[in-house]
C-alpha cells in the first residue's frame, strides 16, 4: 500500500493528530515550517477543491525539492483566483502563458534549467505544470501528450472538477455522463451529459509508458502528498490527476467538498491508483463499495435524476460504470486487506 | 570565412554562433533545413550547452520557447506559413510577456489553397503581433540579421522575426561570409534577462490585467517598438564596426537621389527590381528603389524622407490585404500623407508566381506614364479568373473554385514564363 502507517491520536483528523507525531512522521501540512505555496487571500470560492488540492500538491512538491520549484499554470480558475495582481498567492516562481500550453511551457522551463545547470549557472530546479480538466484533457491535450512522449522532466498536475467552471460550468471531456452543465442541460430524452463520451486521461498517460502516473482526491490528502513527493523523486514525465469537487459547478455545499471526493472514491466513480511505466502498481482500496446514488444525490448537477420519478435506468448505467472501475482497477479490498 | 552554402545552412551557422541555449523545432517547408542544420550541430556536439527539442506542433514550439526564454535561456525557433498561423496565440503571448525569442520565418504563402511557395502573407498576417519584423534581401543579410536580432531582442525584451523568402533564399546556394565566433562574441553579449523564473527570487509572470492598466501595458509594447526604431540603425553601425559589412538598418535606398519614380519592396525581389532599375537608368529613366528592412517597427520618417523628392511611388508587395489592396502600401501611404505623391500598389508574386524583369519593365514604364491602376495584380491571368466568375454566375453548384481553375489552366505545373 502507498501509505506509511500513521498513528492517529485524534480519530478522524489528519493534521491535529499529526502534530503530536515525530517531525519526520508528520504530513507536509502539519509541518510547523510548512511552505504555504498558495497563500491565503486568494479569490477561490468557499470550499474550492482545486485550491485545497493545489496547496497540498505544491506544498509537497516544494518540500520534496527543497523549494527549488517553478510552476507553469494553464488559464483557468486556479490561474485567475491565485494572481489578482497586485496580489499573488504564489510563493514560488510562477508563469501563466495560455490555456492550452502549460505542458509545453514547462518543457521549455525544464530545458532552460538543464542547460543552465550544465553551464554551472543554476542549481537543480524542478518544474510542475498545472491546469484544470479543460486545460488538460481538451485544449492542452496536444502539448500534454508531446511532453509525455518526449519524457520531459515535468510533473503535470490536473485538477479535475469535471468541467469548465471558470467560464461558467460548461462541459469538458472530463464531464461525467448525465451531469448537468451549461452546455449539457437536463433537457430532452437524455438529460445532462451524454453517455459513451469523454476520456480518462490517466489511462492515456499510462499508454505513453511514462515513469509515473497517479490519481488522487482531496479526500485523502496524505495520499496526495505521498504521491506528489514520490513523483518529485522521479525524473522524466509524470502525471497526477486529482479529483477536486467544485461546489459551484456540482451544486454541492461548500462544507461537503471533502465528503464528495470521498464518495467519488468509495463508490468507484473515481479510481485512485498509481502506475509506473504503464502498469498499475497500487490502488486505494474500497472497503465496502457504496451505491453511486449516495454520491449523485447531494449534487444539484444530477438533480434531474432524482425527480418525482427517479431515473432508475440512468442511475443503473452510472452504477455499471463505477462497477467497471472497481473490476478494472481491482479496487475492492479482499477480506483481511484494508 | 567565405563559403558557398545554402541560405538555410548559413542561417543555421549564424544562429549557432549566437550560442542559443534552447532550440525548438517542428518541420515545415521551407524552413526545415535551418533546424535540421542546428539539430545536427547539437547532436554532434559542435553546438554545446544547447537543448534541441523536437516538439509536436508549432504551437508547442512557441510555447516551449516561452518557457525557456522566461527561465533565462537564449531561445530560437523557425517556422513558415501555416506553422506561423498555428502558433499565433503563443506568438502574441511571447511579445505580450516581453520575451526576447528570435524566430526565422521562411516566408511562404498561406492556404487555402495549399501552396508551399514564397510570398509574404505569413509574416504580414502577424503585422500587429508585437514582434519586430526584419526582412532580408540576400542570404548574407539573412545570416547577419539573425546576429543583430538576438542583440536587439535581448536589449529591448521583445521578440524578433527574421523574415527570409522561402526557397528563393532558404534553398539558394550563394557565397556568404560566415563570421568568426570571436566577432559574434564581441558583438553579442550574454543574455541578461529582465525577468526570470528563479526560486531565489520568485516572481509571478502572466497575471490578468484589467482595464486599470491594460492600455498602459499595451502602450509600453508600442514604446519599445519606437525604441527599436532608434536602435536598429545604431545597431547596423555597431555591426559594421565589428564585421565590416553594412547590413540591417531600417531602409535601403538605391539610385533614389534624383528619381521621379521610386519602387518600394521588401525581401529578395529587390535584387530583380534593382536590375530593372539599372537598365531603365541606362535608358535615361529617373527611377530608384527603396528597400524596407524593418517592417515592424515601420520606419515612417525614413520612408517619408526617402520619398521626399520623387513624383510617384510604386509599392510592389508579395502580399494582399483581401478586400482592401496592399499591406505594405497602407503603411507607405500613411508615411507620405500630405506630400502630394501619386502612389500605386502592386500585388505580385503570390504563392511563388515568378516576378520577371520583363513584367517589371512594363509595369514601371506604365507607372511613369501615369497609366497604372491604383491597385494592380502583376501578371494576373484574367482569362482564368473571368472564366471562373462566369461559371459561378451560371451554375449554383459550381464546385470548388481552386480545382475548377486548375482544370482550366491545364497540366502546366506552374506559370513560370
Amino acid at each position: 500500500m502507498s501509505l506509511q502507517p500513521v498513528k492517529f491520536y485524534q480519530t478522524g483528523t489528519f493534521t491535529v493528530g499529526n502534530r503530536l507525531l515525530a517531525p519526520e512522521e508528520r504530513s507536509v501540512q502539519a509541518n510547523m515550517q510548512r511552505t504555504s505555496s498558495l497563500n491565503s487571500g486568494h479569490r477561490a470560492c468557499q470550499g474550492c477543491g482545486e485550491a485545497l488540492g493545489a496547496r497540498y500538491a505544491i506544498d509537497a512538491a516544494m518540500n520534496a525539492t527543497n523549494r527549488q520549484l517553478i510552476a507553469a499554470n494553464a488559464t483557468g480558475c486556479l490561474e485567475v483566483f491565485s494572481t489578482p495582481y497586485p496580489e499573488t498567492s504564489w510563493q514560488i516562481p510562477w508563469i501563466h502563458s495560455l490555456f492550452g500550453n502549460a505542458a509545453a511551457v514547462a518543457t521549455g522551463i525544464a530545458a532552460a534549467i538543464k542547460v543552465k545547470k550544465q553551464k554551472g549557472q543554476g542549481g537543480d530546479v524542478r518544474v510542475v505544470a498545472q491546469g484544470g480538466d479543460g486545460g488538460t484533457t481538451d485544449i492542452g491535450f496536444g502539448c500534454l501528450s508531446g511532453m509525455f512522449e518526449r519524457n520531459d522532466d515535468v510533473l503535470y498536475i490536473c485538477y479535475d472538477n469535471g468541467g469548465y467552471m471558470n467560464t461558467g460550468v460548461q462541459r469538458s471531456s472530463a464531464t461525467p455522463p448525465a451531469a448537468r452543465t451549461a452546455t449539457t442541460m437536463p433537457l430532452g430524452p437524455e438529460p445532462g451529459n451524454v453517455f459513451d463520451q469523454g476520456k480518462f486521461v490517466p489511462a492515456i498517460a499510462m499508454a505513453h509508458e511514462i515513469p509515473y502516473v497517479a490519481t488522487a482526491t482531496v479526500a485523502d490528502l496524505r495520499d496526495l502528498e505521498y504521491k506528489v513527493t514520490k513523483a518529485m523523486g522521479i525524473r522524466g514525465a509524470r502525471y497526477i490527476h486529482i479529483l477536486v469537487p467544485c461546489p459551484l459547478g456540482w451544486g454541492t455545499a461548500s462544507h461537503d467538498t471533502i465528503r464528495m471526493a470521498r464518495l467519488a472514491k468509495e463508490t468507484g466513480i473515481f479510481p485512485v491508483f498509481e502506475a509506473e511505466y504503464g502498469e498499475v502498481k497500487s490502488v486505494l482500496a474500497i472497503r465496502r463499495p457504496l451505491p453511486v446514488e449516495e454520491y449523485l444525490r447531494p449534487q444539484k448537477r444530477y438533480a434531474h435524476l432524482f425527480g418525482k420519478s427517479p431515473a432508475v435506468a440512468t442511475i443503473a448505467r452510472i452504477q455499471a460504470l463505477a462497477d467497471k472501475n472497481i473490476r478494472k482497477y481491482r479496487l475492492q479490498a479482499r477480506q483481511g486487506e484494508h | 570565412m567565405l563559403k558557398q552554402t545554402e541560405g538555410s545552412h548559413a542561417v543555421a551557422e549564424a544562429v549557432a554562433l549566437c550560442r542559443p541555449e534552447v532550440i525548438c523545432a517542428y518541420p515545415i517547408s521551407p524552413q526545415t533545413h535551418i533546424v535540421e542544420g542546428l539539430g545536427e550541430m547539437v547532436k554532434s556536439g559542435d553546438l554545446k550547452d544547447c537543448e534541441f527539442i523536437n516538439v509536436e506542433s508549432e504551437f508547442a514550439a512557441m510555447s516551449v520557447a516561452i518557457g525557456s526564454s522566461a527561465t533565462g535561456a537564449r531561445t530560437y525557433t523557425a517556422t513558415a506559413s501555416q506553422g506561423l498561423l498555428f502558433m499565433v496565440e503563443a506568438v502574441y503571448n511571447a511579445s505580450g510577456l516581453g520575451l526576447p525569442i528570435v524566430m526565422t520565418v521562411a516566408n511562404r504563402a498561406i492556404g487555402a489553397p495549399i501552396n508551399i511557395w514564397n510570398d509574404h502573407s505569413d509574416s504580414l498576417s502577424q503585422r500587429d503581433c508585437g514582434w519586430i519584423q526584419l526582412f532580408a534581401e540576400t542570404n548574407q543579410e539573412a545570416l547577419d540579421l539573425h546576429i543583430q536580432a538576438f542583440k536587439l531582442a535581448e536589449e529591448l525584451s521583445l521578440p524578433v522575426m527574421v523574415c527570409m523568402d522561402g526557397f528563393i533564399l532558404t534553398h539558394a546556394y550563394e557565397r556568404v561570409d560566415i563570421p568568426t565566433q570571436e566577432q559574434v562574441d564581441a558583438f553579442l553579449p550574454p543574455y541578461e534577462p529582465r525577468q526570470v523564473l528563479d526560486p531565489a527570487e520568485p516572481v509571478s509572470i502572466g497575471a490578468m490585467v484589467g482595464p486599470e492598466a491594460f492600455m498602459e501595458v499595451r502602450y509600453l509594447a508600442h514604446a519599445k517598438q519606437m525604441q527599436a526604431l532608434e536602435r536598429i540603425p545604431q545597431m547596423a553601425e555597431e555591426f559594421q564596426a565589428v564585421f565590416g559589412r553594412a547590413i540591417g538598418g531600417l531602409t535601403h535606398s538605391y539610385r533614389t537621389d534624383d528619381a521621379d519614380t521610386i519602387v518600394i519592396a521588401m525581401g529578395s525581389v529587390l535584387g530583380t527590381i534593382k536590375d530593372v532599375v539599372d537598365e531603365m537608368r541606362d535608358a535615361g529613366e529617373k527611377i530608384g528603389v527603396l528597400g524596407i528592412t524593418s517592417f515592424r517597427p515601420f520606419p515612417i520618417a525614413a520612408v517619408a524622407a526617402a520619398l521626399k523628392h520623387c513624383k510617384r511611388f510604386v509599392v510592389l508587395e508579395k502580399s494582399l490585404a483581401v478586400g482592401s489592396g496592399g499591406i505594405v502600401a497602407t503603411d507607405v501611404r500613411m508615411a507620405v500623407t500630405g506630400m502630394g505623391l501619386k502612389g500605386y500598389t502592386v500585388v505580385a508574386g503570390l504563392g511563388g508566381r515568378a516576378i520577371t524583369k520583363k513584367s517589371l519593365h512594363a509595369l514601371f514604364a506604365k507607372a511613369g506614364r501615369g497609366e497604372l491602376e491604383p491597385v494592380t495584380f502583376l501578371d494576373l491571368d484574367w482569362q482564368v479568373v473571368n472564366r471562373q466568375l462566369e461559371r459561378e454566375r451560371q451554375t449554383r453548384r459550381s464546385g470548388p473554385a481552386a480545382e475548377s481553375m486548375l482544370r482550366d489552366v491545364g497540366t502546366v505545373a506552374s506559370k513560370i514564363a
